[in-house]
Formats: structure tokens, sequence, C-alpha cells
């Protein structure tokens, strides 16, 4: 290409310090990308790249809160982690790890392409890129949507029946308290289960007081789990999580960090889908080229964080042993 | 720009070079995809190994080979300004420094789990959520 012996000349003619200002001069007319406040394109772009760096540092602060969140919920309850993994699709999840994996490769590639000015690639790799992307998302409505069917949900959604069988098997008939502040309602005397109402708690007409149903020491006993098999078990092999007697309390909790943490790296993908989404219609404009493509190669800095995200999010939900 | 000369001379292969940047060889970019997915397999199949403890901190190192793999080749940051890679190092420290002074706290923390849940967290669900369990099989 003709332009790398020019661009030597505007290397060493930066570091001449001697005719600075008007080989700066030289470099605003040869390049017009370069904005009037930096001396050279490089200049130009190392302040943006720096720039981008700075902004990815806060990414991963922001990240970072979340993942104390999970050091210390997991801590506190270790068996709520290795049990509600169960309820999270390892294949999926995999899948999802390659799909982000391989996005990042061809945004790679792509910044690869537009410094060596191959334009087809360029679009090429940021559309697929950007089916990366979209593919990830996919997978992921599939994941929660089959979740949250389940009532695998954040607080007590977590706990409400999912079926009409479920429901039955699970629901006792709610007894209404006239004063929720001072109750003290003994529904179950054999068993020693005791319920107290506080004022805090907001009226609910549908709930009232009523006995935890899973039973003596808030398990259910083998034959429920038995007798509720069947109606569940139409697509998946997954115990109703409310029926396992397995299920240890505050499982509630992995769901809400589940949903927190994937669900704001979701939202980053779909921030993703948009900026890359725009360099490919960018690219196809041929606004790119080995001089100028400092865009691709910052939302390629940007996507590749959202892939080392994703990197320990996968093993720290969905392989715990 | 000393270095940036000089990279290109390794990294050139006659091919036009950027104006700026560093170009990363096709071979690069591909053999560290390849390792990716290959650490991703095994981190998979290390779920159905059971080494006790060992299980989390094997999943956690792999992850951070794979991140150091994609910070260092895809990102550019084995030939970038060592500034930028300071700028990562620096707030991941910061993470790890809230990460232990946070764990050391709960650490002392005594136990206030009442019938499995903490108290206000068993009222609340008693009320809202009677179908919650209440304590955990033995």
């Amino acid at each position: 290409m003709s332009h790398s012996a020019s661009h030597a000349d505007s290397h060493s003619g930066s570091h001449g310090h001697d005719a600075h200002g008007h080989d700066a001069h030289g470099d605003h007319a040869k390049y017009p990308f370069l904005a009037h406040h930096f001396d050279t394109p490089n200049q130009q772009f190392e302040s943006g790249k720096l720039g981008m760096w700075a902004f990815l540092a806060t990414e991963v602060l922001f990240f970072g809160a979340l993942f104390v969140m999970y050091a210390i919920l997991r801590f506190k309850d270790p068996q709520v982690f290795s049990y509600a993994s169960q309820y999270l699709d390892t294949i999926l999840g995999g899948i999802n790890t390659c799909v982000l994996i391989l996005s990042s490769l061809t945004m790679a590639v792509g910044v690869r392409a537009a410094q060596t000015n191959k334009k087809g690639l360029l679009s090429v790799c940021l559309f697929l890129t950007l089916m990366g992307a979209v593919g990830f998302l996919v997978i992921k409505y599939f994941e929660y949507s089959h979740k949250l069917h389940l009532n695998l949900k954040w607080g007590e959604g977590f706990y409400h029946p999912v079926t009409a069988e479920e429901a039955a098997e699970v629901k006792v008939e709610p007894k209404p308290v006239e004063n929720p502040v001072l109750a003290i309602a003994s529904p179950n005397p054999s068993a020693g289960a005791q319920t107290v109402a506080l004022a805090p708690v907001p009226p609910v007409d549908k709930t009232a007081i009523a006995a935890p149903k899973t039973g003596p020491d808030g398990v259910a006993t083998a034959k429920m789990v038995e007798a509720t098999d069947a109606p569940m078990h139409v697509e998946h092999s997954e115990e109703p999580h409310l029926l396992d007697s397995n299920m240890p309390p505050n499982t509630h909790r992995f769901f809400a960090i589940y949903y927190i943490m994937t669900g704001l790296h979701g939202i980053h993908v779909l921030i993703g889908v948009g900026v890359i989404g725009w360099l490919f219609l960018a690219s196809l404009k041929g606004r790119f080229n080995s001089d100028y493509y400092a865009p691709v190669d910052f939302v390629g800095l940007y996507w590749h964080v959202v892939d080392l995200v994703w990197i320990f999010l996968f093993p720290l939900f969905y392989l715990i042993h | 720009m000393a270095s940036h000369a000089h990279s290109s001379h390794d990294h050139g292969h006659g091919e036009p070079h950027p104006l700026v940047g560093h170009l990363v060889p096709y071979s690069t970019l591909f053999a560290t995809g390849a390792a990716l997915i290959v650490l991703t397999i095994i981190t998979v199949a290390a779920r159905y190994v059971d080494l006790g403890e060992a299980n989390i901190y094997l999943a956690i190192g792999i992850a951070v080979v794979k991140a150091t793999l994609v910070s260092l080749f895809f990102m550019h940051l084995r030939w970038d300004r060592p500034f930028n890679l300071m700028v990562l190092v620096g707030s991941m420290l910061f993470v790890v420094l809230m990460m232990v002074f946070c764990m050391m706290d709960v650490g002392q923390n005594m136990p206030t789990e009442n019938k499995g849940n903490p108290a206000k967290v068993q009222q609340y669900l008693d009320a809202n959520a009677p179908f919650a369990p209440v304590t955990a099989k033995k």
C-alpha cells in the first residue's frame, strides 16, 4: 500500500519537536478523521482506547460488586447453590458459552480485517458477531421463559405453586386473621409449626395466614412427591421444586442472584447487539479502513469484556458440582 | 513509536500495516479461539469429577486462564501500551480487595438463622409465601 511510506513519515514527524506544529498541520490535511485537538492519528487512537479502558474498568467494578454479593450468598448457604444449580441447563449454558467465544473470535478477526482494509471481510465478521449476540439472547430467552414457567423465580414468587395439581397438594385452607399485627396462629399443633405475622406485612387478601403445608418439618413427604410426579413430567424430568423434600431453605436466593447477574449481562449483550449492528451498517457504507477503524476496535474491546464476564458466570452458576 | 515500528517488523508479513494499533496474525486469533473452546469443554467435564473443595477453585482457575487469553490476544493487551493493562488489572485488584474484606466480615458473623431462615425473612415468607419450607431436611 502506498500509505505505508507516508505514515512512517507521520510517525517520525510527530517526534521531531522542532517541526512539530507544521507536521501536525500536515496530518490534519492528510487525515480528515483526525480531530483538531489531536496531533497525530496515533495520539487520537490511543486516547480513545484509554478512554474505552477507563469505561471497561468501571464495568469490571460494576460486575465485581455483584460477584462479591454472589460470594457472600454462597458462603452463607453453600447447599443452596449446589442444590439449585441442577435447575440450570448445562447444555444450553455451554452452547451459549461457545456462541459468545466464537462471536468474540469473529470480532477479533473483524478488527484485523479493518486493519488490513478488507472491507468485505469486516462486514461478514461484524454480521457473524451480531448473529452470535442475537443467538445468545434467543437461547437465554428460552432458558428464562422455561424457568419462569416453573416459578423458578426470585423472592416469594419462587414459593408459588405452578400447577393446579401442585397447588392442591401444597395448599391448605387459608385462615383469616383479624389482627395481623399480633396474631399468632398455630394451625398445625401436632407439628409444632408456628406462624407469626408482623406489622410491616402488606395486607394481602389471598394469603391471610396459611399453614406451611410442606409438613411438620417443612418437608414434603415422599408420598406427596410421587403423587404429583406424573403430571409435572410432561417435558422435563425435573421435580417441581416445591414438592422436593431435598430443597434447602433460602433456595430462592440462588435465583435472585442468578437473575440479577445473568440479567445484567444480558442487558450488556443487548447493548452489544445495538452497537455491533450500528458498526455493521457503517461498514456496509465503507466507513472504516486501515487508517480509521477505532470504533471497530473499541466496540470489540467492549464485546470481549461481555465475553469475559460470561466466562466467569458460566462455571459459577451452571457448573457447581 | 519505537515499539510500533518494531512490532510491524514482527507481524507485518508484507501485508498493509494499519496506521495505528497492532495487527494480530490469524493463526494467533484462531489458536486463542480454539484454546477457549477446549478449556470450556474441560471446565464442563470437570463439573462431573468430584474433587470436593477443589472443584470451585479448578473452575475459577480455568476461567482465569480463559480471561487471560481473551484479554492478552483478543483485546491486544499483549502488545498494547502497559497502562491499559494497568487499568484492567487495577480495577480487578479493587474487586479482590472488596471481596476479601467482605468475606472477612461474613466469616465473623454469628449464625442468625432461625428455623432455617433469618427471622424477618421467615416472618415475611410465612405471610406472603406460605408454601416456603420452614427448615431443611437433615
